[in-house]
């Protein structure tokens, strides 16, 4: 099945124009990696997917079913509203700033959204807390406060957190690039299980290394657009677009 | 000199006698304080969500009331909402199906009730800009993550946003609350008995000016208790950072 499918997504910023005509396929189960330089438009795609952004124009598939349909900054479409919200509940979100909340403990960080949002007793949140709390690795933190874990635990937390609204699609944006280098293991580790699991995942990275080893493809935009695409082995050693090797070059260890 | 102990002695010992009357305006006081300025929070955070609200005709009624409410002495609020208000009420109402609008509260049979409402009103204003800024100076990353979780604009304001704007609008409204607690003596000019009033009275009435020390010393008591309240809550909300 196709999870997530883009034709033509524009946005802009004022005259700032983020993306020009994204059109983007994701299969179930596929990890996409999205490289390229600042500015390019990457983190915008990921939150126009999950509506964090409002596209100017262009369409949405989740799971082959039309999100939204807009042209020239006004709705042409969109799935009625129940569809609009649970198609939207299909993906998670991991930030680069983590984002959990302050006042919150680590647990409720992550039962809240499923009892707020799908009415899940209580118990039965904890239990799921529990379990991918055990999952990320971090058990013995459920009753700590944000503040008091490291970056890496954070974002571990955001991960668990993101996952207990069982989406089928996880989007990360620069998860990795808030920490200092020593914690980003742990955190490009959980990322691997999750992808091991079948996970269908969109990650927004500077990480070649977990890009190589993991994604089935990755997608290198610049400008705006995406302006080269494939498979890892491929685009990295011998990539066809000037301003992918250009890229390449500048971020790669020779 | 002599002369001097001597008043203040006669003086003195008819003050204790008015002590309870003191004390039982010093409630009224506390009463109207406590319940302006927790009805003016709930008020506010209306007021301060309406300003910021993408809809630019809820926009501009919040702003609108709080230009009102901050542009316009308190002194004519309160003149207005015990005398002008039941006046317009009973002509619109009386005789009509909406009578009870015109002979209930509203019609300032009760002095406190004129003073809460008007005191509530306009403290209101004043704590939706505190408000505003506090939850403005919560990351737009906390919404994001809301969102992205499925909750509702709603939900966000209310279970992540909102808390964590309470600690940061702490110090500022605690400034507030103990302006208010003076503020209101103002209510003197509808005659409802607060301790101003009331130490005005017996001053007059019992001729020993020597009551207004002791007024103060409530109200600075008062004061100085709730700041130590305040601060105790602030560092409670802080608990977590």
């Amino acid at each position: 099945m196709v999870m997530v499918q883009t034709e033509d997504l524009c946005k802009s910023f004022g005259e700032l124009h983020v993306l020009r005509d994204v059109s983007v396929t994701v299969q179930q189960g596929e990890v996409i990696c999205i490289i390229g330089p600042s500015g390019a438009g990457k983190s915008t795609f990921l939150r126009s997917l999950n509506q964090l952004e409002t596209i100017n124009s262009g369409k949405i598939f989740i799971e082959e079913q039309l999100l939204l349909h807009r042209e020239n900054n006004a709705t042409i479409a969109r799935a009625g509203k129940d569809d609009f919200k649970s198609l939207l509940l299909q993906m998670g979100m991991v930030f680069q700033s983590f984002n959990l909340f302050p006042h919150k403990t680590v647990l409720e960080n992550i039962t809240l959204a499923p009892q707020q949002v799908k009415n899940t007793p209580k118990a039965q949140a904890n239990e799921l807390a529990g379990v991918l709390l055990e999952k990320v690795g971090l058990a013995e933190k459920a009753g700590e406060y944000p503040s008091r874990l490291s970056g890496g635990q954070q974002q571990r937390v955001a991960i668990a957190r993101a996952l207990a609204m069982e989406p089928k699609i996880m989007l990360f944006d620069e998860p990795t690039s808030a920490l200092d280098p020593e914690l980003v293991g742990d955190v490009l580790a959980v990322m691997k299980q999750l992808a091991a699991e079948g996970m269908t995942m969109l990650v927004v990275s500077h990480e070649m290394g977990f890009a190589r080893e993991v994604a089935d493809k990755v997608l290198f935009m610049a400008d705006g657009i995406v302006a080269e695409e494939g498979p890892p082995e491929v685009l990295f050693t011998n990539p066809q677009n000037p301003r992918t090797r250009q890229f390449l070059n500048s971020v790669l260890p020779q | 000199m002599q002369g001097f102990f001597e008043w203040f002695q006669v003086g003195w010992d008819k003050i204790w006698g008015w002590m309870p009357a003191l004390m039982e305006s010093t409630a009224v006081t506390l009463e109207l304080t406590a319940a302006s300025v927790s009805t003016a929070v709930v008020l506010g955070v209306f007021l301060a969500l309406g300003k910021i609200n993408k809809n630019g005709v809820i926009r501009r009624l919040s702003a609108a009331y709080i230009f009102f409410f901050r542009g316009t002495p308190l002194m004519l609020q309160l003149y207005f909402v015990y005398y002008t208000l039941p006046d317009i009420l009973h002509k619109l109402f009386d005789g009509s199906s909406l009578e009870f609008i015109a002979t209930g509260p509203l019609s300032m049979q009760s002095r406190f009730f004129a003073a809460f409402l008007a005191f509530s009103l306009n403290i209101a204003a004043y704590l939706a800009e505190i408000i505003r800024a506090a939850i403005q100076s919560i990351p737009k990353g906390q919404m994001e993550a809301a969102r992205s979780l499925g909750l509702t604009y709603g939900q966000g304001m209310r279970l992540i946003v909102i808390p964590q704007a309470y600690r940061r609008m702490m110090p500022p409204v605690c400034n507030e609350f103990v302006m208010v607690l003076k503020d209101t003596s103002l209510v003197a000019i509808i005659a409802l008995m607060d301790l101003t009033f009331q130490t005005k009275q017996i001053a007059a009435l019992r001729s020993s000016e020597l009551v207004y020390i002791p007024a103060m010393i409530i109200y600075l008591i008062l004061s100085g208790v709730f700041t130590l309240i305040f601060n105790k809550l602030e560092k409670k909300l802080a608990a977590h950072e």
